[in-house]
């Protein structure tokens, strides 16, 4: 692995003057997508700032119903937090669906936001990757492509985006706080991460020498219930094909509000208001989730291999709705 | 699959600025039990260190990024891949790594259920196991119930497939503790 300077920052504002809006440096936090990338040689960051001493490690409830999660919360901790598992459980299944124990214990909350895809083609530096090195084409199109995206594509990248917990995120509704040279920003989680369009090689609408502090969840809606189900090759301590985060609140025999995100088949993380709208005060049937599956699709574009992931994810849809509609 | 990524073949390739190979940092923890201080480049990340700095071989190298569970710790108390943390994130931690367990010549209880329930073939997966397995006996947010457990342990991979018997020694260390 190549060698780089490393600093190490005891507060924000520390961290962000030590970073200084330098290209070639980056911060570090679990490092558990970071360091893996530095090895494969696809990131070469000239100089590391350590974050992982920063007063970032507390969960608050603040006094509108939100939850504030501070940036280097592990992903375990969240995920068995007392709040997230009485009032987000969606989150915390996500969660603990994603990658492994040990894994978990070390990745943060904003590197789990951070983390970059595992397209083969972007981590192998001998590949074309428009991701990886604007203009130098793409691997994938005509490539091996049964794990990449169906929703949310360019002629430029078809990448999918690797994570559980940001799915959970999306169908919950967060803000990530942000702090840099330009002061601070709050970001509404949707507009978070980019489609790839042109510019594959912009993930996120982060500003360079900006640091994630906190992502704030919405707070909870009244009476709703959550499950995120995600289906993949084996069953454990892999990456989704196809998953869903589903949160619906009742009103009788008729669903009052749903929100729907996927996993494993949109280059960012995907909520569907297609999806959501078919189901809003509709009777919580069978024939109500296929239409909103139905819904959720209707824009996939498949490509040589995963074409397969359409009818998955819309089963995906069905039955987490189906699941989520039967409790309690 | 057992470079060292501190001396890989790539690196070769790579001109050595000779400012950077010098940036050592010093780093104080603690090792097992025992204060421990290391000088060491940015770029060494904990396994390489406790290997290749610190003799403590019992940590073993597999794929070097994270998806076999080959090189797991304990960083304070808690299960962690070895290969993807820089030993100069550390300053101040607690680690434990295999060679911790045994106590005044008594093999830690993990080690003597794995001996009883012959929990490997090639032991090269054990170590790593056995460290999964104490993060996990402690921590009781983590399921007691056989599929909690093969849950909590799918990322120590075993080629051998020694699963079953890792099950059982698992769940025996369990009863006895």
């Amino acid at each position: 692995m190549r060698n780089f300077d490393y600093q190490r920052a005891g507060d924000v504002a520390e961290a962000t003057a030590l970073h200084g809006n330098d290209h070639s440096a980056d911060f570090i936090a679990g490092g558990t997508n970071l360091i893996d990338m530095v090895k494969l040689d696809i990131m070469r960051p000239q100089r590391l700032v350590d974050v992982n001493r920063l007063p970032l490690t507390d969960l608050e409830s603040l006094d509108d119903g939100r939850l504030k999660i501070g940036a280097l919360v592990t992903n375990t901790d969240l995920a068995y937090h007392e709040r997230v598992l009485a009032d987000y459980p969606v989150l915390s299944e996500a969660l603990l669906s994603g990658a492994s124990t040990q894994l978990r214990n070390v990745a943060t909350t904003a590197g789990n936001v951070m983390q970059r895809t595992r397209c083969p083609y972007f981590r192998n530096p001998a590949r074309p990757c428009n991701k990886r090195e604007p203009g130098s084409g793409c691997g994938a199109l005509e490539g091996i492509n049964r794990n990449h995206a169906v929703l949310g594509t360019s002629e430029h990248c078809i990448a999918v985006h690797p994570s559980d917990m940001c799915v959970g995120m999306q169908a919950l509704g967060a803000t990530i706080t942000v702090e840099g040279p330009g002061g601070t920003r709050d970001i509404p989680f949707e507009e978070y991460h980019l489609l790839p369009g042109d510019t594959p090689e912009r993930e996120h609408d982060l500003n360079d020498g900006e640091l994630i502090t906190h992502v704030t969840l919405d707070a909870p809606i009244d009476g709703a219930r959550g499950h995120y189900l995600k289906l993949r090759d084996r069953m454990s301590y892999e990456f989704a094909l196809a998953s869903c985060a589903a949160v619906v609140a009742m009103d009788g025999d008729a669903i009052r509000e749903a929100r729907i995100a996927l996993g494993g088949v949109g280059t960012k993380p995907w909520r569907s208001h297609e999806a959501e709208a078919a189901l809003s005060g509709q009777p919580a049937t069978e024939e109500t989730f296929e239409k909103a599956a139905e819904a959720a699709m209707a824009g996939a574009v498949a490509h040589r291999d995963n074409a397969f992931k359409i009818p998955l994810a819309k089963q995906a849809i069905v039955r987490a709705l189906a699941t989520v509609t039967a409790q309690g | 699959m057992m470079d060292d990524s501190v001396h890989s073949p790539d690196d070769a390739l790579q001109p050595r600025d000779a400012s950077r190979s010098s940036n050592t940092v010093t780093v104080s923890l603690t090792l097992n039990g025992e204060p421990v201080t290391l000088e060491v480049e940015p770029n060494v990340v904990l396994l390489d260190a406790l290997r290749e700095r610190l003799d403590l071989t019992g940590t073993k190298k597999g794929c070097d990024h994270g998806q076999c569970g080959a090189c797991t710790v304990l960083i304070d108390g808690h299960s962690a891949n070895s290969c993807l943390t820089l030993a100069v994130m550390h300053e101040g931690c607690e680690i434990t790594t295999v060679e911790g367990l045994a106590r005044d010549g008594q093999l830690h209880p993990v080690q003597e259920a794995f001996l009883e329930h012959d929990a490997y073939q090639c032991g090269y997966c054990t170590a790593g196991q056995m460290m999964s397995t104490v993060s996990m006996l402690n921590d009781k947010r983590i399921g007691s119930d056989d599929a909690s457990v093969k849950e909590a342990m799918s990322g120590n991979i075993c080629r051998c497939g020694a699963y079953k018997n890792i099950l059982s020694a698992v769940q025996s260390a369990r009863a006895k503790a």
